[in-house]
């Protein structure tokens, strides 16, 4: 029989080595799968890994699916450090996108550039209050803030839904549900004509940098890590429960509200149905991918982020389903959760009747 | 000729990361004998023993069990062969009864035999149990009466008790020390770790002193003072605590009137109606048996927990009962909590990340929400080398450290920061002999230097070595403070053990 035996030590090293073992081995694994469907598993793996960092074009997506994924994934590192579990970043992404992008629905003839810093304000409070709910909640009634959080996604995208086929579908529409598109002055500025890098992939690339300095130098970041990692210590320097729960919340709410009007405000540039492939759970595999450091989470938000890309050109050109990038996403979350439990822990095999009392 | 020894252990060696916890040891136990194992803190008695049950594999060397060689690779093994062990930290279910946690340790039988067979040892050895009780229920001292006797259920020839009076009352140690001598006297041998010298020099035959993870010496410790014992302990000479040169000013620093305080902990104790103060220039000392509303006020004077059901804490002349931890801490009150790891320290921050934890405010190292690291690198610098703290640095993590080096940094932190008031619970528990000597003497100079102190502690000997007046907490009430001079540990004892429902205990008592 096997049993699990705690490490007395734990190696850092091995702690920023499991994630890069667990992107290997999902290479790996990938190959097998590929080789299963009858593609070639060199050629499969160029086109998901590979290819999307070989051309300007293909680096310009890279970085724009990175932004949202960073941006969200830094805020719930935050959140994590300090044991505070939003699960429901997607939904304050989509909280965000919908009150950021009211200026533009309304003004959609407004030629006033103050629209634009505006809407960004408008999508980081309305993602911060969707994350106030379980906030709320949590610290009047002591509810769960995973389960809270969670559910507050499916109402954010049925209000979604709601609103781009009623009150704010666009009349001239075709009857097709989503909003008018926004004025230019409502739009990100791109960066390079011809790509699509915008000015909020560069913004999503300073947090982390913010983010490292405020963990470092701040008190608040200090508080987060004994918050997360010793609540008695907290309690006992006297590190405030609710404020912790609440400023942790407001801060990822926020992130991922910015995350969400500054999508829809670039690429999209207006609202529809879905205006996320999935931004606010897979930042949640960032967060942890990147070792809840910021640092981390960029690299991994960019490397999740050439999953993406890849998934897209693999549709293309080898014809793979794009059900595909989530099966890497997925498979990568479980070879990370199994690397860190062997971190954690070591297997020992004992024979049966032999365990120690 | 010597009796055939029940149990020889020849060059023990067991090394982990780091640290040779055993040297080359020898051992040897003879039947009917109470053999103890002497040393401080981190000497390698826990790892020996931890061989000796299976528990841990030596590295080197032999075990021999009445005369042969033996593999003992697991408790299991331990137990065939005859070896039973009482650990410090009880393995009870503390939500079920006394007989169902005994039946849960032996192999499956019939529940009212098993009952019977219970109370006839208990009767045998004058272990008062009640089989129907909650553990949840009960004292220390009867929860390690379960632990005896469902070792003793299984027939033992050697039985290894692990420091068993840290969490007894005087009165419920004597019963244990009746019990021992029965089971001695049958001749089955026991195996006594401890660092209490008295106790030692009363109960044992033989002694056996690790220092360092070596043997250093054999004797008989009926034949050596206590004195001569710490000499051997500790490896130098040991000198008394000086003692504080400070008389109590009548300036109050701390005032606690009629405080009740509701427990946030499942099974914890209510404090009712506490009321006493510490003068500046004093120390008083709260003794008690653990789980008697300790937790519980220590947690309302340091703010950790809400406002008090009812009552006031006047610390520093002024109300701080709904002031949060740090504003307390700003007035020049400081708190040593009784858990280490955890509570007073984070286990994986470094020391000078651990320095700023409760110094924040007071060293004033924080403007506009950021932290001047700088500066708190050097307090904590300063910290190690004012206390002498063994520490690879300040980037040492704080699980780094050995239990008293932790300790002598976590008073020192709390110090440092030149508090008018000293709370600090249990401030020597399971330290080293030098430690708790260090931490004594800071103590008294910081009362010297004139600031009050409290002193909540379970070691009726620290309490008495310590102390200006001592009060006693049982079952969440205070009994009135009295002066050190005017209060034996006999009362001191019968007031630890006052309002427990256990008239048989305290008949034993002057039995």
């Amino acid at each position: 029989m096997l049993v699990l035996e705690a490490r007395a030590t734990q190696s850092a090293t091995a702690a920023w080595l499991s994630p890069l073992l667990a992107m290997v081995l999902t290479a790996l694994t990938g190959a097998v799968i590929f080789l299963a469907m009858g593609k070639t598993p060199g050629i499969a793996l160029y086109i998901y890994f590979v290819e999307p960092l070989t051309s300007w074009s293909g680096l310009s997506e890279v970085a724009v699916k990175a932004g949202p994924l960073i941006l969200i994934g830094i805020g719930l590192s935050l959140g994590f450090r300090a044991g505070v579990w939003n699960i429901g970043a997607e939904g304050q992404f989509i909280a965000g996108a919908l009150l950021g992008s009211a200026p533009a629905v309304y003004f959609y003839d407004s030629v006033n550039p103050l629209i634009l810093p505006a809407m960004l304000a408008m999508g980081v409070l309305g993602g911060m209050g969707w994350a106030a709910i379980p906030a709320f909640l949590k610290t009047r009634f002591n509810a769960n803030e995973i389960l809270v959080s969670l559910m507050l996604v499916y109402v954010a995208e049925l209000l979604l839904v709601h609103l781009v086929q009623g009150p704010w579908r666009n009349p001239q529409g075709w009857g097709f549900p989503g909003t008018r598109m926004f004025p230019d002055v409502a739009l990100l500025p791109m960066l390079f004509p011809g790509y699509r890098v915008h000015l909020g992939t560069l913004i999503a690339m300073a947090v982390p940098l913010l983010a490292w300095f405020v963990l470092t130098k701040s008190r608040f970041g200090f508080q987060v890590q004994v918050f997360g990692s010793a609540p008695l210590a907290a309690r006992h320097a006297g590190i405030n429960n609710h404020r912790m729960v609440w400023t942790t919340l407001l801060i990822s709410g926020g992130l991922a509200g910015l995350a969400g009007v500054m999508e829809a405000a670039s690429t999209i540039g207006q609202l529809m149905p879905k205006i996320s492939p999935g931004y606010g759970f897979t930042a949640i595999i960032v967060a942890f991918l990147g070792r809840l450091h910021p640092v981390g989470v960029a690299l991994a938000g960019t490397a999740i982020a050439v999953t993406y890309i890849g998934g897209e050109g693999a549709q293309i050109s080898a014809g793979l389903p794009k059900a595909v990038t989530g099966l890497f996403q997925g498979i990568i979350l479980f070879y990370l959760l199994a690397f860190d439990l062997l971190t954690r822990y070591r297997l020992v095999r004992i024979r049966r009747g032999e365990r120690a009392a | 000729m010597t009796p055939q020894p029940l149990l020889q252990l020849q060059n023990i060696r067991k090394a982990f990361p780091g640290c040779l916890a055993n040297d080359d040891i020898d051992l040897e136990v003879t039947p009917g004998e109470i053999h103890a194992l002497l040393g401080e803190n981190g000497a390698g008695k826990s790892t020996l023993v931890k061989i000796i049950y299976g528990a841990l594999r030596p590295d080197q060397g032999q075990i021999r069990w009445r005369g042969d060689a033996v593999e003992i690779p697991n408790p299991a093994a331990a137990r065939t062969l005859g070896i039973g062990m009482v650990f410090q930290h009880f393995s009870l279910f503390e939500s079920m009864t006394t007989l169902e946690n005994v039946a849960l340790a032996l192999p499956p039988q019939n529940l009212g035999e098993l009952r019977v067979h219970l109370e006839q040892t208990a009767r045998d050895y004058g272990l008062a149990l009640q089989p129907d009780r909650h553990v949840y229920d009960l004292s220390m001292g009867e929860r390690q009466r379960i632990e005896i006797v469902r070792c003793l259920l299984q027939n033992p020839s050697l039985l290894i008790l692990d420091e068993p009076t840290s969490v007894l009352t005087p009165q419920e140690t004597e019963t244990l020390f009746a019990t021992l001598g029965t089971l001695a006297r049958e001749g089955r041998s026991i195996l006594y770790i401890s660092h209490k010298l008295e106790e030692v020099r009363m109960l044992c035959d033989r002694a056996t002193i690790l220092r360092g993870g070596r043997r250093v010496d054999d004797c008989i410790p009926a034949k050596e003072t206590a004195h001569s014992l710490a000499e051997k302990m500790i490896g130098r000479r040991v000198e008394s605590p000086p003692g504080h040169s400070a008389s109590a000013s009548s300036e109050i620093r701390l005032q606690v009137s009629d405080l009740s305080v509701q427990s946030d902990q499942p099974h914890g104790t209510d404090i009712a109606g506490v009321s006493f103060s510490v003068h500046a220039g004093e120390i008083l000392g709260i003794a008690g048996i653990a789980g008697n509303g300790q937790i519980e006020l220590m947690s309302a004077l340091s703010g950790e927990t809400g406002s008090p059901r009812a009552g006031s804490i006047q610390m520093l002349a002024t109300e701080v009962s709904t002031l949060a931890p740090m504003a307390r801490r700003r007035l020049g009150a400081v708190f040593v909590p009784e858990e280490r790891i955890g509570q007073a320290a984070v286990s994986d921050l470094n020391l000078v990340q651990n320095s700023f934890l409760t110094s924040a405010d007071r060293m004033g190292f924080v403007s506009h929400g950021l932290v001047d690291w700088a500066g708190v690198e050097r307090y904590a610098g300063e910290i190690l080398t004012r206390f002498d703290v063994k520490a690879a640095g300040t980037a040492a993590l704080a699980n780094s450290l050995s239990g008293g080096n932790l300790q002598k940094f976590i008073v020192g932190r709390e110090i440092l920061q030149q508090p008018q008031l000293l709370v600090v619970s249990q401030p020597t528990w399971g330290v080293d002999a030098g430690a708790a000597a260090a931490i004594h003497e800071q103590i008294q100079q910081l009362v010297s230097a004139g600031a009050g102190a409290l002193v909540i502690s379970q070691d009726l000997d620290e309490i008495f070595a310590l102390c200006d007046r001592i009060a006693v907490i049982s079952q969440g009430s205070l009994s009135p403070p009295r002066p050190t001079a005017k209060i034996t540990t006999q009362e001191v004892g019968l007031l630890m053990g006052a309002s427990r429902e256990q008239p048989q205990e305290i008949s034993h008592a002057g039995a």
